[in-house]
């Protein structure tokens, strides 16, 4: 079956584009002061489309809205009823906050944004190349804006040459989206790939599971006239189409704290610094992966890519060139639907009914292809490089950090179980005692203290432990939004009025 | 090696108690998910050989759900489920129950019909057993003496390799190994590491093991051609069925979810319950008997190590029939948060969770009884939550530790005492540490 294709004028372009020549950014979050004004500049707002253009634009906005965002614009309850859990609680409920790790000083009652009055409704982010963010943002904004939004926040955002602040490249490794459709989801992965489906990364597409993600589909009338129908049910109108969750976290990172730490442990030693941070990351300041590159060809990792993402963990099963808990590790671990690809049905069949590989760290770690997203952060902050970061802080030493975002159709399953089971889980692949080296709130699990070591597998020899481990990143502010369609979009702006 | 079995009080509660058995119920937590070992009803922290309780009131919310299916809606009485993971004999487990709380268990079952002050509480509890069709246990034979042994262990050695590290890290994994173990050696002398052999096994359950094992599929065997006449009919009925039975799988209610959300992810080890009605018909329930049987044997004499096919993180599950099997309440102790457990069931063990929960009222239609089904994600996570219960008080004798861990642990010990590792076993275990 041939697949209408994507029809791109009605995604926000940040779905298909990183905007990496647009070096400057700034995003705002807002609240609604006054309902009629707020959709009078939604009408008019000049919303980028993930349609390709050349030469490129040199300016790009984007639009999203948390469930309180689309209340406040009177949106139907019916409609934003629709909506997943995650996305109507916010990431702010209680028993989320524990799961992902936002406790002690992660806890929200402590963000600079976010909780309680403060979670805003809409977050609008402008994009520009070098020199024209402020004058875009003054064209953008105008009079109605300041009628219509109470700005909450600005999150300004750096460019610091594809670095994050610690000083490694930032936003390596990123599916590859299958716009197309090609990708045939429904047997089981054997090898793995970097291709993921449209449907992980949109709203009304297939999923990896070959289904529709739950969405908020309504019955067509004049008001809804405009919207596309939905694909698994064509009678009706899908609001979720062409949208996606964008999820914000603000996350400090203590840069002089990180470089500190790994000189001490390193004893000063210049190359065993680098040895150690690159161990933590799972990669050297390079990008370079601590494992062997595969020969064999990856689907989905362009051949730009191949320096710095064609391998997977296969070649190390005892952890002894990349750490089981470095962060990369944690984050992708690069796996698929099978221990030990089993390439035919009956090896299939005996690993399915338990009797695969047998090995302590075997099977235990979640089929990757269920738990991607789509990294579309920016940092903030002046660079420090690791040797500056020596240095005691003076006393009015500026906050850097990263705007974490990432797009996903499934809050729960992409980014919350990630965050969760291989970010902050101190148990990871057979682990016990750690949580993420860069991420982690190194919070007790009673009765056990803190989990705060990272252990090094050594050839033969005992692991090399590092214990202690201080926080490095603390989140400021974090929300759910939803990035819609700009059919859907349009849809919230003219909702109410007819 | 001491067998582990598993006991369960089923009891209907007197509907003018509930909410005293509520309070008591409460009573027994220091904060909601979070039991007090030693709550004055129960001190569960004194039974040396419970892995695992909890109590949890049986009120299935989805009891309506029949109506789909054409069936006259019941009204059930709600029960009062007691039930725990021993090592050894279950009844002796509650004999030792029976003398350690005699009060606390009195004074919860007084809120369930048919319990007063003058009945035998033992007896009581004896006559109000329910016995689970099928049952898991992640390790056979590992008591919790052993699991917290071997805790110990690993954590003496972990601070012994860290206080000692640089002469150690120099050292071949040999090496290493007899250093450790003269280190443990004398630890033992002083009296500061215990390492209990095993006991031996208990013959009875030894006879009785070896019968279920060869008895099951002999019966299967003397069966089988009537089964081979009536399979073809049974398999055209199921097909029928799977393709007609109704999807009840909205999404769940969110106070109701998060009201058990509140009870999860206090530990490393979450609980879970579910319950739900039975498909009608006899063909179903005949379905649902062989599977739990296959299940039951399969984790009998083939999982015992640490695996339910592919999943590695339940510590005890079980499988209980209620109201002359109309019903089904299944119970488990799992590693992780109840969205990884719902992924790692979907994606690594589908097919058997298809061939039991298909055969509840509602569950997402399969395909060959074992194909799609959970694969539909959403449907199968909402029917799932919305059929899972919140566990009142729920306890469990290693906090922090994960099965995982469990296994770490006993392979660290095994190999320690091992008479002959070659190089490769001892690189391995150098690794484990």
């Amino acid at each position: 079956m041939t697949q209408s294709e994507v029809d791109y004028s009605d995604v926000q372009g940040l779905v298909r584009f990183g905007y990496k020549l647009m070096t400057e950014a700034s995003y705002v979050l807002l609240r609604v002061r006054d309902v009629a004004a707020a959709r009078s500049w939604l009408r008019s707002a000049a919303v980028t489309s993930a349609v390709a253009m050349n030469p490129p634009p040199s300016s790009a906005m984007q639009v999203a809205f948390t469930a309180d965002g689309l209340k406040a614009l009177d949106v139907s309850a019916s409609v934003v009823g629709g909506f997943s859990a995650e996305f109507l609680a916010g990431v702010t409920e209680e028993n989320r906050s524990r799961r992902l790790g936002d406790v002690g000083s992660n806890a929200p009652s402590r963000w600079g944004w976010g909780y309680s009055a403060n979670v805003p409704h809409l977050l609008v982010m402008f994009f520009s190349v070098p020199g024209q963010l402020q004058a875009f943002i003054q064209a953008s904004t105008g009079n109605v804006w300041k009628e219509a939004f109470q700005e909450l926040r600005w999150l300004d955002t750096a460019d610091l040459n594809g670095l994050e602040p610690f000083g490694f490249p930032d936003g390596i490794s990123q599916p590859q989206i299958d716009w197309t459709r090609e990708r045939d989801v429904t047997s089981a992965q054997i090898d793995y790939s970097n291709i993921a489906a449209l449907g992980e990364f949109l709203l009304g597409y297939p999923n990896e599971y070959n289904k529709y993600t739950d969405r908020p589909v309504i019955d067509a009338n004049s008001a809804s006239a405009a919207l596309l129908p939905a694909e698994d049910a064509p009678d009706k109108k899908d609001v979720g189409r062409n949208g996606t969750y964008l999820v914000l976290r603000q996350l400090s990172q203590d840069v002089r704290g990180f470089w500190q730490f790994i000189y001490r442990q390193a004893g000063g030693n210049a190359a065993e610094v680098e040895q150690l941070a690159a161990a933590l990351v799972g990669r050297t300041r390079a990008g370079d992966p601590l494992v062997p590159l595969r020969e064999q060809a990856i689907p989905g990792v362009g051949p730009d890519q191949i320096r710095q993402n064609q391998f997977t963990f296969d070649k190390d099963p005892s952890g002894r060139r990349c750490p089981f808990g470095a962060h990369i590790r944690r984050a992708n671990p690069r796996n698929t639907d099978y221990p030990g690809r089993p390439d035919n049905l009956i090896t299939r069949l005996i690993t399915m009914l338990g009797f695969g590989p047998k090995g302590f760290r075997d099977d235990l770690t979640s089929s990757v292809r269920f738990h991607r997203i789509l990294r579309r952060g920016r940092e903030y902050g002046p660079e420090l490089s690791p040797s500056d970061a020596l240095a005691p802080a003076p006393p009015d030493d500026p906050e850097r950090g990263l705007h974490f975002i990432c797009l996903n159709a499934n809050i729960l399953r992409q980014f919350e179980f990630l965050q969760n089971a291989w970010i902050a889980n101190t148990k990871f692949s057979a682990l016990t005692g750690e949580s993420d080296p860069l991420l982690g709130n190194r919070e007790p699990i009673p009765p056990f203290p803190a989990a705060a070591d990272f252990n090094r597998q050594e050839d033969g020899g005992l692991r090399r432990r590092v214990s202690g481990l201080p926080q490095f990143i603390t989140v400021r502010g974090a929300a759910y939004f939803f990035l819609p369609g700009l059919r859907a979009l349009r849809y919230f702006a003219g909702a109410g009025n007819t | 090696m001491t067998p582990q079995s598993s006991f369960m009080v089923l009891a209907a509660i007197d509907s003018e108690r509930e909410a005293d058995l509520r309070q008591l119920l409460a009573s027994m937590n220091d904060a909601p998910g979070r039991v007090n070992a030693n709550n004055a009803l129960i001190p569960f922290g004194q039974c040396d050989t419970l892995h695992f309780a909890r109590l949890v009131i049986l009120n299935d919310k989805t009891v309506n759900d029949v109506r789909e299916y054409g069936l006259p809606t019941r009204t059930y009485p709600m029960y009062l489920a007691f039930l725990g993971d021993v090592d050894g004999d279950a009844d002796a487990f509650l004999e030792e129950l029976a003398r350690l709380a005699p009060k606390g268990l009195s004074s919860l079952f007084s809120c369930c019909e048919g319990f007063t002050p003058e009945t035998d509480l033992l007896a009581w509890m004896k006559k109000h057993s329910a016995r689970p069709i099928a049952s898991y246990v992640n390790w056979r034979g590992r008591t919790v003496r052993r699991i917290r042994e071997e805790a110990i262990l690993r954590e003496a050695l972990e601070d012994h390799i860290q206080s000692h590290s640089a002469a150690l890290s120099n050292l071949p994994p040999r090496e290493i190994r007899a250093t450790l173990q003269r280190f443990v050696n004398a630890e033992k002398s002083a009296g500061r590491l215990t390492l209990t052999t095993e006991n031996s096994t208990p013959i009875g359950w030894w006879i009785r093991n070896l019968l279920h094992l060869i008895g099951l599929p002999f019966l299967f065997l003397l069966a089988s051609p009537l089964l081979i006449v009536m399979a073809p009919f049974i398999i055209i009925r199921l097909r029928w069925l799977e393709k007609t039975d109704p999807e009840v799988c909205p999404r769940v209610d969110q106070a109701y979810s998060d009201e058990m959300a509140k009870l999860e992810d206090r530990d490393v080890t979450n609980q879970f319950t579910a319950m739900g009605s039975l498909k009608p018909g006899i063909v179903r329930l005949w379905t649902v008997i062989f599977v739990l049987l296959v299940v039951d044997y399969g984790a009998r004499h083939i999982f015992t190590r640490g695996r339910l096919a592919r999943v590695r993180t339940i510590h005890f599950a079980r499988w209980v029939f209620l109201d002359a099997r109309k019903r089904m309440v299944f119970f488990s102790n799992y590693d992780g948060t109840v969205e990884s457990y719902m992924d790692d069931f979907i994606n690594k063990a589908g097919f058997g969770l298809n061939a039991v929960f298909s055969n509840g009222i509602g569950y997402p239609r399969t395909n060959w009884l074992v194909r799609d089904g959970c694969a539909d994600e959403q449907k199968y996570k909402n029917y799932l939550r919305r059929h899972t219960l919140p566990t009142q008080v729920w306890y469990k004798a290693y906090p922090g530790l994960t099965a995982t861990d469990l296994e770490r642990n006993a392979r660290i010990r095994r190999d320690l005492e091992s008479l002959s590792l070659s190089e490769q076993e001892t690189r391995e275990w150098v690794a484990l540490l």
